[in-house]
């Protein structure tokens, strides 16, 4: 009975202390049923929103995402977190937005509806625009580990976060690795997808301040297969390289496609065509060529490998994409969390935008508009059927004084 | 108007307005998601009744429908967004919208009336088609549409400093966003409902009907036939136009992905399953293509968890394969449409 | 020029694709009327089709002519199976009902095919088989194969032996009888039922080669490819006049002829405002304008009052 009073006592203490700690005296709905408990140790449940297209054409970058936030919270509930005061228990509410834009929204509804704490997602930069402005109105703080798109960020909403390079940056980093790599022009098709003609606009803005020469705009679409005319019109003006804003589904016929009509430039393109499905489209036309993928490989990272085994080991299944980055996001939200000392929206918001966590794909800090700061982006090159690590471009891993002081972590 | 004031239909009415100012309070305690969902069902209403026109009341197959929504809601976009700097008032953008897509609809129109039947659906697809490709390119060499990236920061529907997003307080009662612009868009119904039924009994109705039926033999008794089918095409787009309008506002992001031509397809779809020309049909057809998917979405997955302890077959995929059987099934069983209009009917059972 | 010259060959493989379609189209449309836009999807199932044939039977050690020739064998049957099975399923209980309503019931099967053909083949793009070696031509700069060669013979032949069929056989003969006029054909000792039918098996082993064409030409398929060939291929048989098997092939081969251009030339005719995004409205923009001045299409007859 005793040991039970003291823990009690304990706890009480702790979290008067610890409410010190926090900048504002807070009524803290959190920890108000702490009062009354009887119990040793009160628990809050604090539920965390995941979006991902669940069903549809990438139903398995959605899983991939969700298992990614699945492990996060398993390993956070393990742990044992306590938020003020309280032992903090964490609860995924997945939902599937089905990557349409107005089924984003619906469910971005039903998360406020749920008075989530915080969410994590959407996958795509179509649904997580219209969704961020629902979360904003609430002031739930939100996390991709995937949309891309740097408007996201841009609308001007506190509560959008990323953990991923945009696109902006990706873009910028290819054009620097075209000019490195000796082009002096290119030729530039783009699949008119939000994501393939923002990447697009990025590498020629970046090509063209490198000094280097763009002799074609070709245009395809998303659903084409044959290329054959943009490609004989590129031809004619001999560009050193040819780059394509799309995916792996145009991007690998194309590769094929320039081969047979003859055209001599290299294919470079974005993480949309960093693909196995790439190589297996591109065929033999596929070898030689070049692509990017945010971040830096796992194997080059200190934690990288670690977490592959323990994602394989609990899903039986490979990584497909984002999940680390999804990983990281639910980590740096319970960081956040940790350091605010509270999980009230309102209140830990203000310590997102002050991350600085070393998490498995980078050493995380946001800056004014939430994007990661300094996001590396890796460049691989396809060899005999395989991604070819090639270079680490950009990224401020190596330099995490950036970040403005964040508050001592309290153990 | 006699018949509006006997006691029967006085009570009717009484009943379906009170029915419809507590739908979106009753619906509420699942949650504001599904006053969304009611919401596009009533968004789509408004767009099969447009689209009724050309279609049930004039007979011209019209595949390129969602062109018009498209119009409205970049019209609404660019006046009512930092894209351009613009925040114009609704009473402005609603009617410049509406007018925008008419012009549309007579573009469309004006090219296309001497084609038949199938040569006229081919030609609509292709309009639709058109007018999203422009929204996806027109970003350069001036940027008006922004292009794929799509238009954010959308301002919301308001009536001076009265808002429809997020929650305010009248006469003591919180009503959420969602609430606002389902009563709005109520509203919006009403009058096309009214709207589509006096153009019904019209002369001008009984002018469509009669291009419907047989084009040269109302030509012969004297119906400027090609007046009558601009204005069907004209009528139609306006509605389109208005309904785009509202829904950029209600999302308030619009890009070119959403007006794509299966959209042209569902609302179609929902026209010629509720049963084509006839009003409240229209409207059932509309409830029905809007919840059929989201009562398969939560339906479907977990009854196969259930029955068989694993997903056999993605959802998303039994969705389309269900709605492609019903389209097929109905079309078999009820070729006039799940409730169509007794006159249709009795042409149709009645012989040749 | 050598561009010019390879443009112009670009169109004409293309062109030749929809045209091969666009048969299968104008074939059911010239006797019955009827749009069957679920044709598209036949196209893809007859590509998948021998993508399974063809590839386990590479896989188990098969010569890849044979192998080839019996995945070619396999998805004729089947798309024939398919075709007849459409029309006896979907389309015949509604030959006297409204004109919409075959219609939706075509888009309703379209959709049918593409889900069952994602929930066999699963959502990723696959990979055709090689079936034929490639062997690269050159003349005078321009490139092309002899799978392209393949491509716009196959299609030629095919309608000159669609075109022997309906003026030179019996069969073409009561099929040219119930388009004309189904009733008094019938009268005539013409079984209709039989007839469509027969249209619908041809169109469908049509759309079968035309699938195993675009997968050898491609080395891709996957379960939507079809809608979009669909489409244009239904552009191009309306371009042409539908019904009107020379006007399939010339609206087909004048559409891929037009697209590639387009997107060669007028980007830098118009410097650079339309360029090669606006590739997919030069077939629509041209057929609109040929419709205003020609209703019934290019080669078109008095086919209007079907409708």
């Amino acid at each position: 009975m005793q040991a039970k009073l003291s823990v009690v006592a304990l706890s009480v203490a702790a979290a008067l202390a610890m409410a010190g700690c926090g900048q504002k005296e807070e009524p803290k709905p959190a920890a108000a049923p702490a009062a009354p408990a009887p119990v040793a140790k009160p628990e809050v449940v604090v539920k965390l929103g995941h979006v991902a297209p669940m069903t549809g054409p990438q139903a398995h970058l959605g899983k991939d995402n969700e298992n990614g936030a699945v492990l996060a919270i398993e390993e956070l509930n393990a742990k044992g977190l306590e938020i003020g005061g309280a032992k903090v228990k964490f609860e995924l509410l997945a939902e599937d937005d089905q990557a349409d834009p107005k089924q984003g929204a619906i469910v971005a509804q039903k998360l406020v509806d749920a008075k989530v704490n915080g969410v994590i997602g959407h996958l795509n930069s179509g649904t997580t625009i219209p969704a961020s402005k629902l979360y904003f109105d609430a002031g739930i703080p939100q996390i991709s580990g995937s949309a891309t798109n740097p408007k996201y960020t841009q609308q001007g909403f506190k509560t959008a976060f990323r953990v991923m390079a945009n696109d902006v940056q990706q873009g910028q980093i290819l054009g620097e690795f075209a000019a490195k790599q000796g082009v002096k022009t290119v030729a530039i098709v783009d699949d008119r997808t939000a994501y393939g003609q923002g990447l697009a606009d990025e590498f020629r803005k970046a090509a063209e301040a490198a000094g280097i020469k763009v002799v074609a705009n070709e245009y395809t679409t998303d659903k084409a297969t044959d290329f054959k005319a943009i490609l004989t019109k590129i031809k004619s003006t001999k560009p050193d390289l040819v780059f394509f804003g799309g995916m792996d589904a145009q991007g690998g016929p194309m590769a094929k496609q320039m081969k047979e009509l003859g055209v001599k430039a290299k294919f470079l393109g974005g993480d949309g065509v960093c693909t196995p499905e790439f190589m297996k489209l591109g065929g033999p036309a596929a070898d030689g060529n070049f692509c990017s993928l945010p971040g830096q490989p796992l194997e080059k990272l200190a934690k990288g490998p670690e977490f592959r085994d323990k994602f394989t080991k609990k899903f039986g299944a490979e990584i497909q994409l984002y999940a680390p980055y999804v990983y990281d996001a639910v980590m740096v939200m319970a960081d956040s969390m940790k350091r605010a000392n509270s999980v009230d929206p309102t209140v830990y918001l203000a310590e997102v935008g002050k991350t600085n966590y070393d998490g498995v794909t980078a050493t995380i800090a946001f800056d004014e508009f939430g994007d990661l700061k300094g996001g590396a982006i890796s460049i691989y090159q396809f060899k005999e059927g395989k991604l070819e690590f090639v270079e680490t471009l950009g990224g401020a891993a190596a330099e995490p004084a950036a970040a403005p002081v964040a508050p001592a972590e309290k153990k | 108007m006699k018949r509006w004031l006997n006691p029967r239909s006085a009570l009717g009415i009484t009943l379906i307005t009170a029915a419809l100012v507590a739908l979106p309070f009753v619906v509420a305690m699942g949650g504001q998601a599904w006053v969304r969902i009611v919401n596009f069902a009533i968004l789509y209403i408004f767009l099969a009744l447009g689209l009724n026109i050309v279609v049930g009341f004039a007979g011209l197959l019209d595949l390129g429908y969602i062109a018009f929504y498209a119009v409205g809601a970049y019209t609404w976009a660019l006046l009512a967004s930092p894209h351009f700097g613009l925040h114009w008032p609704i009473w402005a953008i609603l009617p410049i919208g509406a007018g925008l897509a008419c012009v549309a609809g007579v573009l469309l129109g004006s090219p296309t009336l001497k084609l038949r039947g199938d040569y006229l659906a081919i030609v609509t697809l292709g309009f639709g088609e058109i007018v999203r490709i422009f929204m996806n390119n027109l970003n350069a060499p001036v940027n008006i549409t922004n292009g794929p990236q799509g238009i954010t920061l959308i301002d919301p529907v308001a009536f001076g400093a009265f808002k429809f997003s997020g929650n305010s307080q009248i006469f003591g009662f919180t009503i959420s966003g969602p609430q606002k612009y389902y009563f709005l868009l109520v509203a919006l119904a009403v009058i096309v409902v009214i709207i589509n039924l006096r153009l019904q009994n019209s002369r001008i109705g009984r002018a469509w009907q009669a291009i419907r039926e047989d084009e040269i033999a109302a030509k012969a008794v004297g119906i400027n036939t090609r007046n009558i089918k601009l204005l069907a095409f004209a009528m139609g787009a306006s509605f389109g136009g208005v309904a785009g309008g509202i829904f950029a506002a209600m999302q308030g992001f619009v890009s070119p992905e959403s007006f794509s031509l299966i959209e042209s397809v569902m609302i179609l779809a929902m026209v010629v399953l509720g049963g084509m020309g006839h009003i409240p049909g229209v409207i059932l057809g509309a409830v029905l293509l809007t919840f059929l998917p989201e009562v398969l979405r939560y339906g479907v997955g977990p009854l196969q968890m259930a029955v068989f302890g694993k997903m056999l077959v993605d959802p998303e995929s039994l969705r389309m394969l269900v709605f492609g059987l019903a389209l097929v099934l109905v079309m078999r069983f009820k070729p006039a449409g799940l409730w169509p209009s007794p006159e249709r009917k009795r042409e149709l059972t009645g012989g040749a | 020029m050598d561009i010019f010259l390879q443009q112009i060959i670009n169109g004409l493989v293309q062109g030749s694709i929809y045209a091969l379609v666009a048969l299968g189209y104008t074939m059911v449309y010239g006797i019955m009327g009827l749009i069957n836009f679920a044709h598209g999807e036949v196209v893809m199932i007859g590509t998948l089709v021998t993508i399974t044939v063809a590839g386990s039977l590479i896989k188990v050690g098969m010569p890849v002519a044979l192998a080839g020739l019996a995945g070619l064998t396999a998805s004729v049957l089947v798309c024939m199976a398919l075709g007849w099975g459409l029309e006896r399923i979907a389309y015949r209980p509604l030959r006297n009902a409204p004109r919409l309503t075959p219609l939706i019931t075509a888009i309703g099967m379209s959709i049918i095919l593409q889900n069952v053909a994602m929930i066999v083949w699963g959502r990723n793009y696959l990979t055709f088989p090689h079936l034929l070696p490639k062997i690269d031509f050159e003349i005078a700069g321009a490139n092309f194969t002899a799978i392209q060669l393949l491509i716009v013979l196959v299609s030629g032949m095919t309608m000159a032996g669609l075109a022997f069929l309906v003026y030179r056989t019996k069969l073409g003969m009561a099929m040219r009888a119930t388009a004309q006029n189904p009733q008094v054909a019938g009268l005539m000792g013409v079984n209709s039922n039989r007839v469509i039918s027969a249209a619908f098996v041809i169109g469908s082993a049509l759309a079968a080669l035309a699938g195993v064409m675009v997968g050898t030409y491609y080395e891709i398929a996957h379960y939507q490819m079809g809608f979009m060939l669909g489409l244009k291929a239904f552009t191009a048989a309306v371009l042409g006049g539908i019904g009107n098997l020379a006007g399939a092939m010339a609206g087909g081969i004048l559409l891929g002829i037009i697209e590639a251009l387009g997107a060669g030339y007028i980007g830098d005719l118009t410097g650079g405002f339309l360029g090669s995004h606006y590739q997919d409205i030069f077939a629509f923009v041209v057929l609109i304008v040929v419709l205003m001045f020609r209703p019934s299409g290019l080669f078109g007859e008095k086919t209007g009052d079907r409708a």
